[in-house]
């Protein structure tokens, strides 16, 4: 068959490892396309790789395309997000000194409770308190606003910088930053690496965040529409493969490799099994679905989550929230996903929009074919996102 | 009335920093600064005030510029990256050249061009340059290994220098792969036996 070769770019990260199996496990070729995997130093330069067309598509920020549909930084080339690629995978953690006055206050470290550990960490800091994060507009910086504001954490000081991830272990040991929020590997490397403590999966803050998204511009989504139903076909088995748990320790060694992440396979393989060495110690901490690439149609990009992300971005950006959530529900197309996996059997929700939060238990929703089950859905305050819009 | 502009250059390679500088200054009434260390980027940036902030695309401490262009950045004028107020063309041949530029909101599209334009002619000279490097490292890294399978080999079956290296090359012709490649499988792979 003759194939298509499609560039696409990805930040070196567990979460891109969608992009990374469809085109080591040849679901690309499959689909008549040939994945041409770049990555990318930075998310801008990656943003900026998509937006002025030297890619097709991209491993994407999830709050990336929403903050330039409502013109926030900089550029604004429109782009659609067909699919979300990874729910959750991100790590909370704070530097040794922290983490020792932690101890010191007998905090247990259960890596589970994100209200205690607010608690916790606000009797631990001094008055002002520096995150570390990979990028201004990122799921990163939504976990801890929302975090922060409903914990006794609001009473500090909490300022939020941008560090690139391979960095951050760095910044972490010269006292830039405090703490950090960042995607696996980073965060067990800052463990390994003896400067910091892991404190909270980003999980326990939002337990279904949409964190990556498979990301294309507008016109191309247009013009190629077969192309791009190919590409999100490859990504949607590749994601079904990962879900397998004997695919895992594959997928680790796979992700490893120095073309891609270039780090150990056992660093990646804590994320995939959701088996954390939490610190220098060498305490085990488990996360049931740490990252989540598939189950519970977890790949569906519901407009609720782009109305959620809008929302908090409008809140603190000074925009009418109303209607930036109208303006951000179209990025996220639930439409094309839809269209291109339909074909495949895939079970597809009857809505496209649901209440964020209000599932305290995996439940069994309508769907195409009637046995479509979403996974628990809450915030760590149990409240319910209700959209102004 | 030709002001002059303030233009800051973020580059850890200090020879390189001095290429933009003086293509910079050639090309008209300019300040240049260049920061050097990443740490503490948006802080060191916002005390030189500049219209214009040139970075490398490679550089992952962009990121950390990207800060500058939220409304509650460290500086007191927003920032924008210039694609959203000059012209489109300028970004993407900006990009293509590897030089990202973020300038600040207000300066008209005809005053940045001259710099921009400097910036990327002399960022074209030095990504090839690097290219260039970086191929020959790679050739260099290649060689050593076919040098060692051809040694391994020598050593195993008694050949000769040259029999050793048509051998590698029937291999590679064979798999449909490249010498260098056989080559390191090799090694890997002696290496594991070892």
């Amino acid at each position: 068959m003759r194939t298509v070769t499609l560039p696409v770019a990805y930040m070196p990260l567990v979460d891109a490892a969608p992009l990374i199996v469809a085109c080591e496990m040849g679901f690309d070729h499959a689909e008549g396309i040939s994945l041409d995997l770049r990555p990318a130093p930075s998310w801008s330069s990656l943003r900026d790789m998509l937006a002025f067309g030297h890619v097709d598509a991209a491993h994407l920020l999830s709050p990336v395309p929403v903050a330039m549909a409502l013109g926030l930084g900089g550029i604004a080339t429109p782009l659609s997000a067909v699919s979300i690629l990874s729910l959750n995978g991100n790590v909370i953690g704070v530097g040794t000194q922290l983490a020792g006055r932690l101890a010191d206050q007998g905090y247990g470290f259960d890596f589970s409770d994100a209200a205690a550990a607010g608690a916790a960490l606000a009797q631990a800091a001094g008055d002002v308190l520096v995150f570390g994060v990979p990028f201004p507009f990122s799921m990163h910086v939504e976990l801890l606003r929302y975090w922060v504001a409903g914990t006794e954490l609001a009473s500090k000081q909490v300022e939020i910088r941008t560090v690139p991830p391979p960095l951050m272990a760095q910044a972490l040991a010269g006292g830039e930053i405090d703490a950090f929020c960042v995607g696996e590997p980073w965060g067990s490397f800052a463990v390994d690496d003896n400067v910091g403590a892991l404190l909270l999966p980003g999980k326990a803050i939002w337990s279904c965040a949409p964190e990556k998204v498979l990301a294309v511009r507008n016109d191309w989504a247009e013009t190629e529409p077969h192309l791009l139903g190919s590409l999100m076909r490859a990504v949607w088995r590749a994601g079904r493969w990962l879900s397998n748990t004997g695919s895992r320790t594959t997928a680790s060694e796979m992700l490893s490799r120095k073309t891609y992440l270039n780090v150990s396979p056992e660093l990646i393989d804590r994320a995939l099994m959701g088996e954390f060495t939490i610190s220098a110690r060498g305490e085990q901490r488990h996360v049931d679905g740490f990252v989540e690439f598939f189950d519970g149609a977890a790949t569906f990009p519901w407009r609720s989550q782009a109305k959620w992300v809008a929302h908090q971005l409008a809140k603190r950006n000074g925009l009418d929230a109303g209607t930036a959530e109208r303006q951000s529900a179209k990025v996220f197309r639930s439409d094309l996903y839809r269209r291109e996996l339909q074909g495949l059997g895939v079970e597809t929700p009857g809505a496209s929009e649901k209440l964020e939060g209000a599932l305290p238990e995996s439940t069994a929703v309508a769907s195409t074919n009637g046995s479509l089950i979403l996974s628990r859905n809450v915030f760590f305050d149990r409240r319910i996102f209700e959209p102004a819009g | 009335m030709n002001q002059h502009l303030t233009v800051v250059v973020v580059e850890q390679n200090q020879e390189r920093a001095f290429a933009i500088v003086d293509a910079l200054k050639e090309a008209g009434d300019v300040d240049v600064y260049v920061i050097g260390n990443v740490s503490g980027l948006a802080r060191k940036i916002a005390t030189h005030s500049p219209d214009i902030v040139l970075i490398d695309i490679d550089n992952p401490s962009r990121d950390m510029l990207e800060e500058l262009t939220v409304a509650s950045g460290p500086l007191e004028r927003p920032v924008a990256m210039f694609v959203s107020s000059a012209a489109g063309g300028l970004a993407k041949a900006a990009v293509e050249a590897g030089v990202s530029a973020y300038v600040v909101d207000g300066l008209q599209a005809e005053r940045i061009k001259p710099v921009i334009d400097t910036a990327i002619a002399r960022f074209q000279v030095l990504r090839q340059m690097r290219t260039e490097l970086a191929e020959t490292r790679r050739a260099l890294e290649e060689r050593k290994v076919i040098d060692r399978a051809k040694g391994l080999l020598m050593k195993a079956k008694g050949v000769s220098e040259e029999e050793a290296y048509a051998l590698l090359r029937k291999t590679a012709m064979n798999q449909n792969r490249r010498v260098a490649e056989v080559s390191e499988a090799l090694v890997t792979a002696s290496g594991l036996l070892s």
